[in-house]
């Protein structure tokens, strides 16, 4: 078993719970657009989860680093990565209601009035 | 102690904000309690002793990814109350989710305490680096192969964006944000120069300068300023292959460098050389990195799709 | 950076003082936000008690740090009144539009 401290535990903890969050709300979300943000949400839960393995070089004290480099990079491109992938999905869902609407648009508005 | 309360309300609030965010109602509530996680997150990095990730997730997570999402809610036009999902729709998933975070806490659990070899190895090989600061050397010089593919797909997600990017979402600008930005603007780029600098010996580098010019340049862009900044600019195309294509003639240089003496490895830099040519890199990187950000989140329709316009005129004009 | 230790226990007791009354405003802030009825009231209680708990705050915390991390804090503030100032206006405005449509 793991002798990590209080923080650290506490940490590791909210990222897997934020990863099961994420996953919930992708799988539930009724709305497309809710489902690009779980999708955020995982992968705000596993870059917390590196940051937090990075985080026990600190505790040990056998480098003098803050944290380890290598995993704080990999999160640091991983996240330049995940919101050009979520501007390309938004792109991709914003172009898919344009298009269903133009298709369906008498369609839609008869569907839409009886909601409110 | 008082740093462990600190910490469990932070978590707490994280957790909360995630999961309000995941179940509410309206849509719009929850793309603005997503924005506020995305501001703490950037909190849990500082505490975490990741500066590089809240300078960067700063200005992505709370600037650009708060931009993006308001304007997908804008394109859904008449905003109603989210479909109801049944409770046997709820609690399928919820308990598939819970017996997957609990085979995960379990995996978790077994991790070591203690860290890898590579915090080591890269504190060891850090002077031959050309930048003192660990991340930046990782990020530029280690794994610089890495950031080379990072970039890579940062185009490709433009390239993709404006093929299918959908008509703008009509929009006025007030004169009182106008003129705000106007204002914040030398600011930002004054701060995006400045964290670039830093990056070869503190918290900074590309992609937090980048991300930050993203953001100044987004919020004057929805402001109807910087009309030049658009892809039919030819100057722009330029600036945002040139990221990818200074790394990869720098990365060829080096290699034809190396040559001469030893057999050459690919993207390893003359250690005498490498602070310049990480600089070199890094500027591009930045100015490629803050074009591609701010052309994904205001992605505008072209009128002819991925083609020049003659009409220099009207995208050459500074304002 | 100086400890508690090596300020007097007026400064102390002002600095803390200063720390708390930002603390009050944040808090009272917060629950007119949740509290009140239309987005105007809304906005008044945010915006205000915010930048004047923040201003607080910071005057609190000067007591421990030197004038070059003062000035900043200083600077700190200064955007975020304006910018809070900025983004209220443009809120307000916006619904003031939206309720003369409707």
């Amino acid at each position: 078993m793991t002798e990590l401290s209080g923080s650290l535990l506490l940490f590791l903890l909210t990222a897997a719970s934020l990863v099961a969050i994420g996953v919930y709300g992708f799988i539930i979300g009724p709305e497309p657009l809710r489902r690009i943000l779980a999708l955020n949400i995982i992968s705000a839960g596993i870059f917390m989860l590196m940051v937090v393995l990075a985080y026990r070089t600190s505790g040990s004290g056998a480098t003098e680093l803050a944290a380890d480099p290598v995993l704080q990079a990999l999160v640091l491109t991983g996240l330049v990565v995940a919101v050009s992938a979520t501007a390309f999905a938004l792109a991709l869902l914003a172009r898919l209601e344009q298009s269903s609407s133009e298709m369906s648009a008498p369609l839609q508005l008869k569907q839409t009035e009886p909601e409110q | 102690m008082s740093l462990l309360l600190f910490d469990t309300l932070l978590c707490g609030l994280l957790l909360a904000l995630a999961l309000a965010s995941v179940l509410s109602r309206q849509l719009s509530h929850a793309v603005i309690l997503y924005i506020a996680f995305g501001l703490l997150m950037a909190m849990a990095w500082a505490r975490l002793a990741a500066p590089d990730l809240a300078l960067a997730e700063a200005a992505i997570g709370a600037g650009l990814t708060g931009a993006l999402c308001f304007t997908a809610l804008a394109r859904q036009g008449q905003l109603a109350l989210s479909p109801v999902v049944s409770w046997q729709q709820r609690c399928w998933p919820a308990l598939f989710v819970l017996v997957t975070l609990s085979g995960l806490l379990l995996a978790l659990l077994q991790i070591p305490a203690s860290p890898g070899p590579l915090p080591a190895l890269v504190l060891q090989e850090l002077a031959g680096s050309g930048v003192s600061h660990p991340v930046t050397a990782v990020l530029l010089n280690f794994r610089s192969w890495d950031t080379l593919l990072e970039l890579l797909v940062l185009l490709l997600a433009l390239l993709g964006t404006l093929q299918v990017a959908p008509a703008p979402v009509r929009q006025n600008s007030w004169a009182l944000s106008r003129s705000w930005s106007q204002l914040l603007a030398p600011l930002i780029i004054l701060l995006a120069g400045y964290v670039l600098w830093a990056g070869a010996s503190q918290p900074g580098g590309a992609f937090q300068a980048g991300a930050l010019l993203a953001a100044g340049a987004v919020v004057l862009k929805l402001n109807k300023q910087l009309n030049w900044l658009a892809w039919r600019n030819i100057w722009v195309r330029f600036f945002a292959v040139a990221g990818l294509g200074v790394f990869v003639i720098a990365a060829l240089a080096a290699w034809l460098l190396q040559g001469l003496a030893a057999e050459p490895v690919w993207l390893r830099w003359p250690p005498q050389l490498a602070k310049y040519i990480i600089l070199l890199i890094e500027t591009f990187a930045t100015l490629a990195i803050a074009i591609t950000l701010t052309l994904l989140v205001v992605a505008e329709q072209p009128d002819t799709p991925l083609s020049l316009e003659t009409q220099d005129s009207a995208g050459g004009s500074d304002d | 950076m100086s400890d508690i230790g090596e300020l007097s226990l007026f400064s102390f007791v002002l600095s803390s003082g200063l720390l708390f009354i930002g603390l009050l405003f944040f808090i009272a802030g917060s629950i007119g936000m949740l509290r009140f009825p239309d987005s105007f009231s809304r906005l008044h209680a945010v915006t205000k008690a915010d930048s004047l708990g923040l201003g607080s705050v910071i005057a609190g915390l000067m007591f421990y740090s030197s004038w070059w991390q003062n000035l900043l804090m200083l600077l700190i503030w200064l955007l975020v009144m304006a910018s809070g100032t900025v983004s209220c206006q443009l809120l307000a405005r916006f619904c003031k539009a939206k309720q003369d449509q409707a």
